[in-house]
């Protein structure tokens, strides 16, 4: 599933573009705690998260996650979003709650869950 | 990389925002040294946990990264309270840390484990009141 598809079914404003819109990830992970996303979680991947912090942005870059997709509506300062750019990565918001966000990209094929065996 | 190098960082106690500028400037170096990607991965990683608990736990602290041709070497030394019982502090899931961090999206225990995790070799070196110092060691394919 490319970005673009996920901002399509996420109906998320695009807050950066990162590297390419076309850019296909497998992975996804769902998660407010950023010291599970580093424990856990496979690089490559995009991470959906409602919290909203600088430290959303360094555990993604340190993670190689491609793409930070925030839920509720969160959007982050220009402080966090000049750090998205310089890292490359993609940022998204979205309405939609945690779970529905999940269970719509779950549902339209991104079922390869974020995290590590 | 045949010589080796060395880069020192103060990490400060106060400013939980610029936590990871460290790790992320380590991370860049690496990169730009053509560095086994998987090394450098680990290395970010174990190294943002530390800095993460320099600022937490450690009321900030010093990390010393020396870049070797088979490994580099990270020591994260501070003068916090120290750590009273260095194998539960090593339990995934047991934190010291407060409520306000939590919700900051940290302090749920796996910190030290994780470190521990992405790193070849690790020792830490406490004492109550005094502080504490991290070495950690990640080896090149």
């Amino acid at each position: 599933m490319t970005l673009e598809e996920i901002r399509k079914i996420l109906d998320a404003d695009l807050l950066t573009t990162g590297n390419d819109l076309s850019h296909s990830v497998h992975s996804a992970c769902g998660s407010d705690m950023m010291s599970d996303v580093l424990a856990y979680v496979k690089e490559d991947g995009i991470l959906i998260t409602g919290l909203c912090n600088p430290q959303v942005m360094r555990t993604a870059e340190m993670m190689d996650t491609v793409a930070v997709i925030f839920v509720r509506g969160k959007r982050p300062d220009e402080n966090m979003l000049s750090m998205a750019k310089d890292i490359g990565l993609c940022v998204m918001s979205t309405e939609l709650t945690m779970f529905i966000a999940c269970g719509k990209l779950y549902s339209a094929g991104l079922c390869c869950g974020g995290v590590k065996n | 990389m045949s010589d080796s190098l060395r880069f020192e960082y103060q990490v400060s106690g106060e400013d939980f925002t610029r936590a990871g500028e460290a790790s992320s400037d380590i991370k860049n170096k690496l990169k730009k040294m053509g560095a086994d990607p998987l090394a450098v991965r680990k290395v970010a990683i174990a190294m943002y946990e530390g800095e993460i608990n320099l600022v937490i736990h450690g009321g900030g602290g010093e990390i010393i990264v020396d870049i070797l041709p088979d490994k580099i070497v990270m020591d994260l030394i501070d003068h916090g309270p120290g750590i009273a019982d260095i194998s539960l502090a090593m339990q995934e899931g047991y934190s010291t840390a407060p409520d306000q961090i939590r919700s900051l999206g940290f302090g749920a225990g796996m910190g030290l484990p994780n470190m521990k995790k992405y790193t070849d070799e690790m020792e830490i070196t406490s004492a109550v009141g005094e502080g504490t110092t991290v070495h950690m060691v990640v080896y090149f394919m």
